[in-house]
């Protein structure tokens, strides 16, 4: 289990940086999608399927697909010249490790560090119970209906800059 | 149980016997059983695709007017294995410039995305890859995976009609993915669960009886998910020359063909499992090797139907598709869905007779009011006239009494 567990991680973290470093858009993008699905077999480790399935359905059959389906329209060969970092990348990069040994530093501070979460009763992932917490006043519906208001709006303002205008109109 | 009734499970069972005689522990017993029963349900589709291409191809024939491959054995039953053999000894050819990786990777793709949905199919009471919670969810992602295969192809070819082929294949799938889910809630709210084993045992009453709009809406749908004429504009082979496949050669090419051949029975699988109560069927609870006869039977009535349709319906253009599907099986979905939930919860669960009587009426309520908007819509639409008079392909040359004809 470990195992998997390092082995995936391994390749999502690779597949995520060579996502951000690759030179044609084209591989970033599907490195993205073998990073997204690196993410989605963790969520599987964890025994939460509906996640796992989720996670492939939305990110990489959607996003993924319409983040290529972009690429595509534009010009065939994205691909990136020049310098690939910046002119003070070793200033950043001490910054961030020294935020990131804090963090660390932080966190083995923390008594329950080490402590192992128990494992799940049967039956905890129960889809029912998910989705009566997303309707549930007590429970998740404000966000929830937040979210969706705010898709709407997306979808509003993507009509409005792709419908045609009416010769005569600005 | 008995051999004859439940063979599969015999056979594991004895299996297990045998191992553990040999004195292996039972996860190493478990372990050994997962890998043969992997590989079989990965490797039957595949030697069963060999099958379903001679059978689509003798069915095309007929449709045709021809008799379809006769010379190999009988009925030209051997014809695949004589084409298999052949498209192994071909060279690859990969061309210039092509993105190697998405290249190569593409058919692998392609194929691995159908075989997994066998997984979590039941083939009959007691025979299932396995009994996920999320099955039906599952088959979408999986689905996700294949059209990321075909969009690997088309980019990666370094070839115009292969892109071409990959823009279509986008639009294609994408936007029929979006009937497709909301008419997959259907099945899943009669059942109350993702799982396809469940949808497959809770159906007493088959699915179809209750939604036979969203049966339909679904078969069309899978059509078009497969992109199985009429829906095939990815590889209008008029127009693409073959689409996102047109630089693959040999085995690479042969893997697309496997796909595309063993989509369909997979879609023929799913749509039964989904809609036409699975492996149910009288006695197989009992005897489960029967329910796996049933499923296969009404599978092959499916299959039958989308190559009955594959071989009369000319292609669509991609506007027509679009509209189809935006303008008419999107709202469609949309509306029998709401219309089937409220239903479900007014009439009460034991009166069989009345809820399929009552989902049967409200159905063909909304298929009528569907109908007659269509046509007024396209009544309205008139077909935009060019110029005055209408002109014509006609030959110049052609004398015609006819005002808007040719040189008279």
């Amino acid at each position: 289990m470990k195992l998997i567990f390092l082995l995936t991680a391994l390749v999502t973290v690779g597949s995520a940086i060579a996502t951000v470093s690759a030179r044609k858009i084209l591989h970033a993008a599907l490195w993205l999608v073998l990073t997204l699905l690196g993410v989605a077999v963790l969520f599987a480790l964890l025994e939460a399927s509906f996640f796992a399935v989720v996670q492939v359905l939305v990110y990489i059959g959607a996003i993924s697909i319409l983040i290529i389906f972009a690429v595509m329209l534009s010009r065939s060969s994205l691909v990136d010249e020049g310098s690939q970092t910046h002119r003070r990348w070793w200033a950043v990069a001490i910054v961030l490790l020294a935020v990131v040994i804090a963090w660390v530093a932080a966190l083995s501070l923390w008594p329950n560090w080490s402590t192992v979460s128990a494992a799940l009763p049967a039956g905890a992932g129960d889809l029912a119970t998910l989705g009566k917490q997303l309707v549930d006043p007590n429970g998740y519906l404000l966000p929830f209906e937040l979210s969706s208001i705010l898709l709407v709006a997306a979808l509003v303002g993507a009509i409005y800059t792709a419908v045609e205008k009416k010769a005569g109109q600005a | 149980m008995s051999f004859i009734a439940d063979p599969i499970n015999f056979i594991a069972r004895w299996l297990t016997a045998v191992l553990t005689g040999w004195g292996a522990s039972a996860s190493v017993t478990q372990l050994i059983l997962f890998i043969i029963s992997a590989g079989l349900l990965a490797m039957g589709p595949l030697v069963f695709t060999i099958l379903l291409i001679w059978v689509e191809r003798k069915i095309g024939g007929r449709f045709q007017d021809r008799l379809g491959p006769n010379r190999l054995g009988p009925w030209g039953i051997f014809q695949p294995i004589a084409d298999m053999l052949k498209i192994f000894t071909k060279e690859y050819i990969t061309p210039i410039g092509a993105d190697k990786v998405p290249f190569n990777l593409a058919p692998i793709l392609a194929v691995a995305a159908v075989l997994a949905v066998w997984a979590v199919i039941p083939l009959a009471s007691t025979v299932y890859g396995v009994n996920l919670n999320v099955g039906a969810v599952y088959i979408l992602a999986v689905g996700a995976l294949g059209e990321l295969g075909f969009i690997m192809a088309g980019l990666g070819s370094n070839n115009k009609y292969a892109m071409l082929g990959g823009f279509r294949v986008v639009a294609n799938l994408i936007s029929y993915e979006v009937p497709m889910v909301v008419i997959l809630l259907i099945p899943i709210m009669f059942s109350g669960s993702l799982g396809m084993n469940d949808i497959a045992s809770s159906q007493t009453t088959w699915n179809v009886f209750l939604a036979p709009l969203a049966a339909l809406i679904f078969f069309i749908t899978q059509i078009a998910e497969n992109a199985r004429a009429p829906f095939d504009l990815i590889e209008a082979d008029s127009e693409l020359v073959a689409g996102f496949n047109v630089e693959y050669s040999g085995l690479k090419f042969g893997f697309f063909y496997v796909a595309d051949f063993l989509h369909s029975a997979t879609a023929a699988l799913v749509f039964s499992t989904l809609f036409l109560g699975g492996w149910r069927g009288p006695g197989a609870e009992t005897y489960p090797v029967l329910g796996f006869v049933y499923l296969v039977i009404k599978s092959a009535i499916i299959y039958f139907a989308i190559l009955h349709i594959r071989f009369t319906i000319p292609r669509f253009r991609i506007d027509q598709m679009m509209n189809f599907n935006w303008k008419f099986l999107t709202p469609l979905s949309l509306v029998v869905l709401v219309a089937t939930a409220v239903l479900d919860k007014l009439v009460p669960i034991g009166q069989t007779l009345l809820r399929v009587g009552v989902m049967w009426a409200a159905n063909l309520l909304i298929w009528l009011i569907a109908d007659q908007i269509v046509k007024r819509v396209s009544k309205r639409q008139a077909v935009p006239e060019v110029a005055q008079p209408r002109p014509l392909a006609r030959p110049p040359q052609v004398k015609t009494n006819d005002a808007t004809g040719g040189e008279a």
